[in-house]
């Protein structure tokens, strides 16, 4: 029984293109003593890419992609308190040329979740949350091996403010914003060079701010929305004509998406997510194009029965 | 209302721990305080010399005597720049006041860092452009300063600034000219003083003879190198310990040393190093017609060979005619079963996932964008001398003989390279795929290796007692490059001998020159 519903997810995931399970940016909340698991699989590649505001190719990197496999979770504390927590596993590879892909366990991404607002208003629910978190490195990875390091080392703290609003029809809108204080971390090389040179181990990442605009339909059962998302460096410099690119570099990115999800009422309302998004402007980053599949899993230790919105 | 306002206050508290805490570190080298020479190296006019006969071979006319009304009135405008020092003035003075040799020696890596990247290959898709000096502002700037390059800067630079300074000491010595602080007890320097002679002065010299030979180097960099010299050769009079004639001899004095070695710069051969497509091609054809697989450039499109003709360029510690004496064995033949073996264990090293020796290989890189191996290794040399309170002749000599017997490393790995051509490991087995970028130019021997065994050779003998140290930090260079899956065990293992060879040959100059 259970290999036939494994075959069957496979398929589903398969045909059924889902949305990321972007806990930490959507405005939906678990209920007090629920819990809501599972993974998600991520493709991204890019073969263009920014050295600065130049784009380019290179043909000693070919097609350079960045896999990881998450498990995440979200467990209500209470209606208006989630916490939130996921741990990818990245892969990378270049195409081309004769560099080495890395691969390792990344950051640890744990995050509150409190609900400050839920009224009804506008003909529907407007929820307005916040969102403190932190992410710090599980393993010793090297940051100083970009584009094929499996992430930048840094521990971070972030702060988002959510604005979520759901019309009666089941139209969404979601407007979020982050700022994402990013820490120093430490080079395995004793120099290097950014503008001028710098003779130290350390190095100063600049911060981020994210914020994004998302807009769809919603149901319990299911939900498609587009989102436009961007990432700014506060700071950092640009990659030098045909250096390679460093953890202090200033990465923008603007991203367009699809964002789905899909619960399976013969499997207990098992939820396939998916995502694919699409770098259309940047700043020393790659024009990355995304995909996400993930299965989620809603537990409810209250064993009350979930309504159906 | 309660559940509300506990976490609204938490979240403003977390925001303002976001933005609160400053990112500013301190740099290795920044908060060194002023040079006080261990060892003051007073009749340092009498070592020998690189180039110059000796200290004296340039004049150096009287200056006048410190009771003249010229003297007096260079002593008043000491005085009165002492007085108005600004606060720019001393924070060039604390910068400088470190030790003139190893501030020079940081602006030198840092340049060579700035333009040390391959160029884009050419509009065709398929030519690269090569760096012109005649035309060093456009695309692609001049120099690239690779390893070979950057080598031959920091060889003529040092070497330079070690005979510009054995001479300042000898008019130093001779004319004795006592500091303004000496002639007038009221003057409180900003330096730490000194009974020597200040005429012509230290830093003139070093920084005039430094700046011209950097100007040739990078061309693009003059005004930013003008402004540094000029901070450098006035900072001692903004302080009160030396008056404007001390600056002038010693700038003249400089400029001179400087023409004597760029007219062996220019004419040392680096100029054919670049070579030509007939060259490039003849050197291929060589070891294929051996029935040997020549070496290949793995970049896309194919790059040209780097410096392919470097070792022709003239050697500082021994003449051109022992480079095939110095030169490594052959190689393995590529079809071999010893090369078999090498191979299974470069791709096992790539491959380990270590986390302890990738970080060997990146401390060790030193590739694209950096101050290549040379300048590593000037960096560690730079921490002690400075540690050892080197006077500044003191660490010119050492920077001098250091960096010859890398140059010198350089011309024999570069003449070994291009005498076997031989493939990377990635050539023979495109399988292997790497920890740090590839280099541009054939495996046999390490360059890493030859550098480093030439510098722990310098090193380790003027640090008796860390020559372990040294060693097995060139030892640890050396494997890196085995543990980055670009060199072959035997490359590691030619390289670091030969290395060590040539720095024995810095160290017996280095017993003969009075310095030690």
């Amino acid at each position: 029984m259970i290999n036939k519903i494994k075959f069957t997810l496979l398929l589903l995931l398969c045909i059924v293109g889902a949305a990321q399970a972007q806990s930490v940016t959507d405005g939906v909340f678990m209920p007090k003593n629920s819990f809501c698991g599972g993974f998600t699989y991520t493709h991204d590649q890019w073969r263009n890419y920014w050295e600065g505001t130049f784009k380019r190719e290179n043909l000693n990197l070919g097609n350079v992609s960045t896999q990881n496999v998450a498990i995440m979770a979200v467990y209500g504390v209470t209606n208006r308190l989630n916490v939130v927590l996921g741990a990818p596993y990245v892969f990378t590879h270049a195409s081309a040329g004769t560099l080495s892909g890395l691969k390792g366990l990344q950051d640890l991404n744990l995050a509150l979740k409190f609900k400050a607002l839920d009224i009804q208003a506008l003909g529907g629910q407007l929820v307005a949350s916040a969102v403190g978190g932190f992410t710090t490195p599980l393993t010793n990875y090297t940051p100083d091996f970009l584009p094929l390091s499996i992430g930048l080392q840094s521990r971070t703290l972030y702060g988002r403010g959510l604005v979520y609003f759901q019309h009666a029809s089941g139209l969404t809108l979601t407007l979020q914003g982050a700022y994402i204080r990013r820490n120093n971390i430490q080079l395995d090389r004793i120099a290097y060079f950014t503008t001028q040179q710098v003779n130290s181990r350390e190095v100063a990442i600049p911060d981020m701010a994210n914020y994004s605009a998302r807009a769809g339909y919603y149901t319990y059962r299911f939900a498609a929305e587009a989102f436009y998302e961007h990432n700014e460096s506060l700071g950092g410099f640009d990659i030098r004509r045909n250096d390679m690119p460093f953890p202090a570099n200033n990465m923008d990115a603007t991203r367009v998406g699809l964002l789905m999800h899909y619960r399976i009422k013969a499997l207990a309302d098992l939820q396939l997510v998916g995502m694919a998004a699409r770098v259309v402007a940047g700043r020393n980053m790659g024009q990355s194009s995304t995909f996400t599949f993930g299965i989620m899993k809603a537990l409810d230790f209250n064993k009350t029965e979930k309504k159906e919105k | 209302m309660k559940r509300i306002t506990t976490p609204s206050i938490l979240l403003a508290a977390f925001i303002l721990i976001l933005t609160a805490c400053s990112k500013d570190f301190d740099q290795a080298t920044e908060n060194w305080g002023p040079l006080k020479p261990t060892r003051t190296d007073a009749n340092a006019g009498g070592w020998k010399t690189i180039i110059l006969g000796s200290g004296s071979e340039i004049a150096v006319p009287a200056p006048s005597a410190t009771t003249s009304p010229e003297y007096q009135a260079e002593l008043q405008a000491t005085k009165q720049a002492l007085s108005a020092v600004t606060d720019e003035q001393k924070k060039a003075i604390a910068y400088w006041s470190a030790g003139g040799v190893l501030r020079w020696n940081e602006i030198m890596r840092e340049l060579v860092a700035k333009y040390n990247l391959p160029t884009v290959v050419g509009a065709d898709g398929v030519t690269y452009p090569i760096p012109d000096s005649n035309n060093p502002f456009s695309y692609p700037q001049f120099p690239f300063s690779n390893p070979p390059y950057a080598s031959r800067s920091y060889a003529y630079v040092t070497a330079a600034q070690y005979d510009a300074l054995v001479a300042a000491a000898n008019y130093r010595k001779n004319y004795n000219r006592p500091a303004p602080y000496v002639v007038d007890a009221t003057i409180k320097p900003l330096v730490p003083t000194t009974d020597q002679g200040t005429y012509p002065s230290e830093d003139a010299v070093l920084a005039a003879a430094t700046l011209d030979i950097m100007k040739a180097l990078f061309p693009t960099e003059i005004p930013y190198l003008e402004g540094k010299a000029a901070e450098h050769k006035n900072y001692r009079l903004w302080a009160g310990a030396t008056v404007a004639s001390d600056i002038a001899a010693g700038e003249a004095l400089g400029k001179a040393v400087a023409a004597k070695f760029l007219a062996r710069f220019k004419t040392d051969g680096m100029k054919n190093a670049v070579g030509n497509q007939v060259k490039w091609d003849s050197l291929a054809k060589r070891v294929s017609d051996q029935g040997e697989t020549p070496w290949i450039s793995l970049e896309h499109p194919v790059r040209p060979p780097m410096l392919p003709i470097f070792g022709k360029v003239k050697p500082w510690l021994f003449p051109a005619s022992q480079l095939p004496n110095i030169r490594p064995p052959a190689p393995f033949k590529t079809g071999s079963a010893e090369i078999k073996a090498q191979l299974a264990e470069v791709k096992k090293e790539a491959s380990s996932n270590d986390r302890k020796k990738l970080a060997i290989v990146h401390y060790w890189a030193d590739g694209a964008g950096t101050y290549t191996p040379p300048g590593h290794w000037n960096y560690l040399a730079a921490e002690k001398f400075y540690q050892a309170q080197f006077s500044e002749v003191r660490t010119a000599r050492g920077f001098a003989l250091l960096n010859m017997a890398m140059m010198d490393a350089a011309i024999s790995c570069w003449e070994t390279k291009y005498t076997y051509f031989y493939p990377r490991p990635s050539q023979l087995d495109p399988s292997i795929k790497t920890l740090t970028g590839v280099p541009n130019f054939p495996a046999y021997t390490s360059g890493h290796s030859t550098f480093s065994g030439a510098a722990a050779a310098v090193l380790g003998y003027l640090f008796p007692e860390s020559k372990n140290d040294f060693d097995n930090m060139a030892k640890e260079a050396s494997l890196s490059r085995l543990y980055g899956g670009i060199h072959y065990r035997m490359d590691c293992d030619a390289g670091l001998k030969c290395g060590s060879i040539i720095g024995g040959f810095a160290v017996d100059r280095a017993k003969g020159d009075g310095g030690e």
